[in-house]
């Protein structure tokens, strides 16, 4: 392999000051079950004090999936505290809107849902931690092999949905992430549902009531005619969507 | 093996009750022991169809409220060996039929009939998923129309998701297509779905294709299941979709526009 372009451009003085590369951290995450549990701290002290070192600075992401129907007013307490015993709060994954929102308040960077950080859940309180383990190694989307009829509705909560059978008028699909259809989509599609506007809907027939990709949707009286009944993927593309036919 | 078999549909006026008559007809016709019970609490048109109205004492209600024993509403019809009719009230309503009493009353028909035939009412509330909550099979009654069309989808929905056999994480519901009052020259003319349009939208196994048929309301006047007129067109199909149900192949009738031989053909012109 030849050198990469950032050393090249080093070498020869021209270029980005920074070099960007993605990199792969297992971080502790602390799920939070009962953050208001006026022992909390107290556990969670004498848990760190078995492995003073191991703790010392380690940068931690709070898991919020227990607790994301409650209020996040806690949050900036937790990560206060945390931070005074040389723990290092550094994101949030499994939240609410709401508790991503206090989150970034907070300076917290949001990580995905099932993302690299559950590698060691530290968790507090009594929760199988051998349960999560496994629930971590099975992807978080969904495959549907029945017809989803009218009526019915199918949610994908963490991640992509498949489904192999037709959507029917008056049916609805929804997923974090992207939804692919292996039939006729008649129905509605949400996909993005929890805002994540890199989300694509693939289908293929296309006769679809509704598509929708992080919030921004199109009707079928807005789909070009050319497009229906054929092979057909969506994407977001600024305040839109794009359609177009696949091969 | 007893089968709960229910005549569904979501929409209304669509034929489940004529269906429900003529196949429970046909199946007894058939030798299979055969009792169809009419869920349709307050309409109560199912021993009109069959022409026993004048012969009902206690009904479906009396059997789960009121102490009756099933053998004192249990009808026996006059003509056909084998078949029986369980009517319901007119003076009440659906909240009558409990989860429980209709449950006894199915295991106890199981006991005694091959076939058990459930005529559910229009809607999707309480009284249709009563009808359909103990189907081993649904006979989906579906008219060649997009409201009709939906209505089924929706109700195909219900069986996957509410039945008992649903809840109990047993092998789903057997479905089966029975598209009724299918009119061929409105179906030709465009007015109308064709058979493998709504085939396409509902992806069921199609059961049978009951024709448009002045001999059905015919039949219905008379308080005749129409499978016991003869020279009925409707009839024939509906004794064909019996078959069908028995495991039998049958090719399907009234589906493309008959084939007239060349002298038909001069003769029609001519006259
Ligand atoms: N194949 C058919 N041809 C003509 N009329 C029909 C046919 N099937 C049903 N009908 C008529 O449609 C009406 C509704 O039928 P019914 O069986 O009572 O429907 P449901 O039980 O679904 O409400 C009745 O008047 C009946 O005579
Ligand atoms: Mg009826």
């Amino acid at each position: 392999m030849k050198l990469s372009a950032a050393e090249e451009a080093s070498k020869t003085g021209g270029g980005l000051p920074f070099q960007i590369r993605g990199s792969l951290q297992t971080l502790l995450s602390l799920k939070l079950l009962r953050p208001d549990d006026p022992a909390f701290f107290t556990a969670l002290l004498e848990k760190v004090a078995h492995a003073p070192d191991f703790f010392r600075n380690a940068p931690i992401v709070l898991d919020g999936a227990a607790v994301k129907a409650k209020s996040p007013d806690c949050l900036a307490q937790i990560v206060e505290r945390l931070k005074e015993h040389r723990l290092v709060p550094v994101g949030l994954q499994n939240g609410s809107a709401e508790w991503n929102e206090a989150a970034v308040a907070l300076g917290l960077a949001i990580f995905g849902a099932g993302g690299a950080s559950t590698a060691e859940p530290a968790a507090v309180g009594r929760s199988g931690s051998a349960a999560k383990a496994a629930s971590a190694l099975k992807p978080a989307g969904k495959v549907i092999r029945e017809p989803v009829r009218g009526g019915q509705q199918v949610v994908a909560a963490d991640g992509d949905l498949v489904v192999m059978a037709p959507v029917s008028a008056g049916a609805e699909v929804a997923a974090a992430g992207h939804i692919h259809v292996y039939a006729p989509l008649r129905g509605r599609a949400f996909a993005g549902m929890n805002g994540d506007e890199t989300a694509m809907i693939f289908c293929e027939q296309l006769h679809a009531e509704l598509l929708s990709i992080a919030g921004i949707h199109q009707v079928s009286e807005e789909i070009d005619t050319r497009l229906l009944g054929k092979r057909v993927r969506a994407t977001l593309a600024g305040e839109g969507l794009k359609l177009e036919p696949l091969p | 093996m007893s089968k709960v078999i229910v005549v569904t549909s979501g929409k209304g006026g669509v034929g489940k009750t004529t269906s429900a008559a003529a196949l429970g007809t046909a199946l007894a016709l058939r030798g299979k022991k055969t009792v169809i019970i009419d869920f349709d609490v307050g309409l109560r048109n199912l021993d009109l169809i069959m022409g026993c109205e004048r012969r009902v004492v206690f009904d479906f209600i009396n059997v789960i409220n009121d102490g009756i024993r099933l053998n004192q509403a249990l009808i026996k019809d006059k003509r056909v060996d084998n078949l029986s009719i369980l009517p319901t009230s007119q003076t009440r309503d659906k909240d009558a039929l409990s989860q429980e009493g209709v449950e006894k009353v199915i295991e106890e028909l199981r006991k005694e009939f091959d076939y058990i035939i459930c005529d559910s009412p229009a809607g999707i509330e309480r009284g249709a998923y009563m009808a359909l909550y103990h189907a081993d099979e649904a006979i989906v009654v579906t008219n060649p129309e997009v409201s009709s069309v939906r209505d089924s989808d929706r109700i195909l929905g219900i069986l996957s998701s509410k039945s008992k056999r649903a809840e109990h994480g047993d092998e789903p519901v057997k479905t089966h297509l029975l598209l009724t009052r299918y009119d061929l020259d409105r179906v030709q003319r465009g007015e109308m779905l064709k058979l493998d349009d709504v085939l396409e939208i509902l992806a069921i196994p199609v059961l049978g294709v009951i024709p448009q048929c002045g001999s059905v309301l015919q039949a219905s006047n008379l308080g005749m299941p129409v499978v016991l007129d003869d020279k009925s067109k409707a009839g024939q199909a509906y004794k064909d979709a019996a078959s069908r149900l028995l495991g039998d192949e049958v090719e399907l009738r009234y589906v493309n526009p008959e084939k007239r031989g060349l002298v038909d053909w001069l003769f029609r012109r001519s006259a």
